[in-house]
Formats: structure tokens, C-alpha cells, sequence
């Protein structure tokens, strides 16, 4: 550091970070600047505000259940096992990653869609989707799940091999090994994969107006309500944005807490 | 290599600067059109063939766009669908005195094989609806119907809304796709769908005056062509293409 500070170099290093500082830092900090502590908590207060925060905590949090529940032994298959294609199915189940969100509600609407085969079928069984709460979920779901099983498949290639045939040889059943040997040293990942995760889908917004709609208390989730405010009641929309930077700053701290400082760059 | 090809890549986002025009006229000065979206395809045809100005366009919600303006976002033209807007804004000094161009008349929109043909139909508990936000034109001239119905059946009806969209077009794609049953939008919008939807006509007594009201910005970089913008929607190409796409006479 005290190298590559000296001479014109050195202010010229100087100078690109507080340029990137200030860019980065001053819209955040604006949010807070604009009005007063009191103004944004009694904003939050609003009926329509708390049924935003609600049902976001809702539908984030089942979302979560589903990617952790069915990502994880999912992650540990492509990890720990010669798959045939391997490659190909990762960077298949990375694409939603880089999806525009509009491209994601798109998708949705065009794979399980009111108009579709599968979107029939669902609402056959009694599971509306579009315009509904579950319509949420699979939105935050598809764009949410590609953040978390990355972290994992990472996480469960760093188990050392030896480990896990130590487990095998030993005596435990394979489901025995990925529960009691696999999961405890994977841990830290997985926990930074789902604080990822939860971060997307907390701030989804283009596949979920797309394909679920916009309701108070049933699909206008924080973001959404954001947007609705932005044009009518610019201080209900700056409360609701504070919460979201409090909760995405949270997120970011407890993954570097439980990871170490370079976690997310991981 | 590299170094070329990032050269390339910054050549291509400087010449994107002129590219984004919806027409590419030589030396014309660029003119910024903040419209309502109910006049995307209207606005879309007739803009190439606007001679004083390349017309950039940019459509969303109007109450969106006249939040644009207040927070200083630099436009030329402001055209809402409503004249609310453009005359609260000019009331802060924001826009010059609107001008009143164009009328739209609010209808009920079905998907073309869908079950609603009435506006009572509206109240069985079956089915779904999908409208305006409050403060979107569109969605506060729902308001005003549901309101002249009186109130046991503008509760029946809001108990089926579904989905409070950001703009028309919100409306417009939800039906499309078998969403909902039923929407409250603009004629233009239905005709502009080619036989998908089909619209409901509401009853003289209950059907609002959808004017559309445009002015130019008062921050605008481009204040002749601007106004010579309005006046093309008030009486010139545009104002044609609007009547095409299944506008009115103010």
C-alpha cells in the first residue's frame, strides 16, 4: 500500500476510491437525509406499509424454505458426484442470475402462465398462481434460487473428499454422511448462499409485478409498494427504501460475520 | 487485443448517445417526450415523421412521469392522460400553460372469449379484476365510475380487484394473458391489442371525461420544438395518429 501510494499514481488511487465512495455511499446516505427520523417511522405506521413489510417477510421466508430445502441436496448431487453434463446444468441453473427481470416474468408467464398447460393444471388443483401470493413465491423462488445453489455447490466442493469416505467407511449411510458430515462442514456457504438468496428475493420487483400484480397485502410485496408510493407519497417511499437498506445491510453483515470479511467476493 | 475490443465497447456506448432516437435525423435538435403509456403506439408511428425535432420517447404511468419532472429530470414535452397533472404542475411552475389535445373514452376490456359481457357481471364474487393504481389517470377514472355506481356495488366490484397495476399497459398485458376476467382501460388500448380483447362500452351517465392535457416543460432544453410538439398533438401528425389509434376530439 505505502508503494503503490507515492507520486501521481498514489493520488490518482486516492482519487478513484472517494470518487467511488461518494457515488456508492451518497444516494444510500440520501434516503436517511431527506426527512426526518420521525417523519420515516411514522410513514412506516401507514396500514398499507406494514402489510408490504409482512408480506414480504411471508413470501421470502417460504421461498427460502423451498431453495433451501430442495437446493440443498440438489447442490450436493452436482458437487460431490460425476454427473454427466455437469457444466451444462450449472451454468443452466445460473442463468436466472444474469436474467433481466422482466425476462424472468416473462418466462413465468410463458411457462406457467394462466394460458399455459402447466398454469391450468395448477389452477385445476386449486393453486392460483398469477395475481396471488403464491404467484410471489415462485416469482422470488426462480430468481432467487441460482444465488443460493451457486454458494452450495461451491461449498460442497470444498468438503475435502476424505471426510466424507472416512464417514462411508465407517459405517454411515450416505443420507447419514450428508447430514452429519457434509452439511456441519459446508455450513458457513450454505448461510452465506441463503443471506444472498434472501437479499434477491427480498428486492425482486420486475418478475413479481409481471407475473403476480400488485395488491395491498396480497402480492404488493416492499418493492412494489415502493414504486406505488413513488409518484403519490414520496415519504412513505423513502421510510419503506430505509427498512430494505436496514434489512440488506443486516444481511450483508451477519454473512461477513459468519464467513469472514471476504465472504461475498467468494 | 483486449485493448481494442474495449475500445470497440466504449465506441459503441458513446454512439449509443444518437442511436436511441427513434429516428436518426442529422443535425435536428432531440426532443424528450414524457407520455402517458396509453399512447405508445399513437406516439410510436407519428414521432419519425415530427420535421422540427428527433423525438426521443419515453412512456409510463403519467402520475410516474409528473414525478419525474418535479425531481428535475430533464424533459421537453410532458403529455398526460389526464389534465390534472400537466395543470398541477404548472401551478408549481413546472410546465408552461397545457394545452388540451386529445379525449379517450374509459372502457370495460374482456379478453375476446372471455365470460364478462356487462359491467354487473362485475359483481359476482367469481370474478377477477384487474385496474389503475390510485394517482394513475386510468386508474382514478375507475375510481370515479365505480363511485357513480353507487356504494354497495362499487364494493362488490373493488372486492374483486386482483391487481392495482402501475400503468395501462400493466392492464393491457394482464388480460392478454388470461390474468384476470376484466379491466378497466382506455378504447385506444383495446383497438391497439388487434382483436384480443374486446372492449365493453360504459353508459353515457357513468363514462368520465378522459381529456388528455401537454405542455412544455419549463426546464425544457428545447423550448421551440417543443412547443411546436404540442402543437403537433393538438392539430398536426400526431394529432391524427391519435384519432387513428382510437382517440377523440378533445
Amino acid at each position: 500500500m505505502t508503494r503503490a501510494a507515492s507520486g501521481w499514481f498514489g493520488v490518482l488511487l486516492v482519487v478513484a476510491l472517494a470518487a467511488t465512495l461518494m457515488f456508492l455511499t451518497l444516494p444510500i446516505a440520501a434516503i436517511f437525509a431527506q426527512q426526518p427520523p420521525g417523519e420515516l417511522v411514522s410513514a412506516l405506521g401507514e396500514e398499507g406499509a406494514l402489510d408490504a413489510l409482512w408480506l414480504s417477510l411471508r413470501t421470502t421466508a417460504t421461498a427460502l424454505i423451498l431453495i433451501v430445502g430442495v437446493g440443498t441436496p440438489a447442490a450436493y448431487l452436482l458437487a460431490t458426484r460425476r454427473v454427466r453434463g455437469r457444466a451444462a446444468l450449472i451454468t443452466l441453473i445460473e442463468l436466472p442470475l444474469v436474467l433481466p427481470p422482466a425476462v424472468a416474468g416473462i418466462a413465468l408467464l410463458a411457462a406457467v402462465g394462466p394460458s399455459t398447460f402447466l398454469g391450468q393444471a395448477a389452477q385445476d388443483a386449486g393453486l392460483q398462481l398469477t395475481l396471488a401470493t403464491a404467484g410471489v413465491v415462485v416469482a422470488l423462488t426462480f430468481v432467487a434460487a441460482p444465488f443460493y445453489l451457486r454458494q452450495a455447490i461451491a461449498a460442497f466442493e470444498a468438503v475435502d473428499p476424505t471426510l466424507l469416505d472416512a464417514s462411508r467407511t465407517l459405517g454411515a449411510s450416505p443420507a447419514r454422511t450428508f447430514g452429519r458430515v457434509a452439511i456441519p462442514t459446508a455450513l458457513p456457504g450454505l448461510v452465506a448462499g441463503t443471506a444472498l438468496a434472501l437479499g434477491r428475493a427480498l428486492g425482486e420487483f420486475g418478475a413479481t409485478l409481471m407475473f403476480a400484480g400488485s395488491f395491498q397485502g396480497v402480492t404488493q410485496t416492499v418493492p412494489l409498494a415502493i414504486y406505488d408510493r413513488f409518484s403519490t407519497d414520496f415519504t412513505a417511499a423513502l421510510a419503506l427504501s430505509a427498512v430494505l437498506v436496514a434489512v440488506s445491510a443486516a444481511i450483508l453483515l451477519s454473512v461477513k460475520l459468519v464467513r469472514g470479511p471476504d465472504a461475498v467476493a467468494r | 487485443m483486449r485493448r481494442r475490443l474495449a475500445l470497440c465497447v466504449l465506441a459503441a456506448l458513446a454512439g449509443c448517445g444518437d442511436d436511441a432516437t427513434v429516428s436518426g435525423g442529422g443535425d435536428k435538435p432531440e426532443l424528450v417526450v414524457s407520455a402517458a403509456s396509453s399512447m405508445t403506439e399513437a406516439l410510436t408511428a407519428c414521432a419519425p415523421d415530427f420535421p422540427e425535432a428527433t423525438v426521443r420517447l419515453q412512456f409510463a404511468g403519467s402520475d410516474e412521469l409528473a414525478a419525474q419532472i418535479r425531481q428535475g429530470v430533464p424533459v421537453d414535452v410532458f403529455a398526460a392522460a389526464n389534465t390534472k397533472l400537466p395543470e398541477e404542475l404548472a401551478r408549481e411552475g413546472k410546465l408552461g400553460e397545457p394545452v388540451v389535445f386529445a379525449s379517450n373514452r374509459l372502457v370495460l376490456a374482456v379478453p375476446a372469449d372471455g365470460a364478462v359481457d356487462s359491467l354487473t357481471a362485475l359483481e359476482r364474487s367469481d370474478v377477477t379484476l384487474v385496474i389503475g393504481a390510485e394517482g394513475v389517470p386510468v386508474g382514478d377514472y375507475t375510481r370515479g365510475v365505480l363511485e357513480r355506481l353507487g356504494p354497495e356495488r362499487s364494493k362488490a366490484i373493488l372486492a374483486n380487484v386482483r391487481s392495482n397495476e402501475p400503468d395501462v399497459k400493466g392492464i393491457v398485458g394482464k388480460l392478454t394473458q388470461g390474468a384476470a376476467d376484466a379491466g378497466f382501460v382506455y378504447a385506444s388500448d383495446v383497438q391497439a391489442t388487434g382483436g384480443d380483447l374486446r372492449a365493453i362500452e360504459l353508459p353515457a351517465a357513468l363514462e368520465p371525461k378522459a381529456t388528455y392535457g401537454a405542455g412544455v416543460v419549463e426546464a425544457a432544453k428545447q423550448p421551440d420544438a417543443a412547443e411546436a410538439f404540442v402543437d403537433d398533438l393538438a392539430a398536426g401528425g400526431c394529432h391524427r395518429a391519435l384519432l387513428e389509434a382510437g382517440f377523440g376530439e378533445p
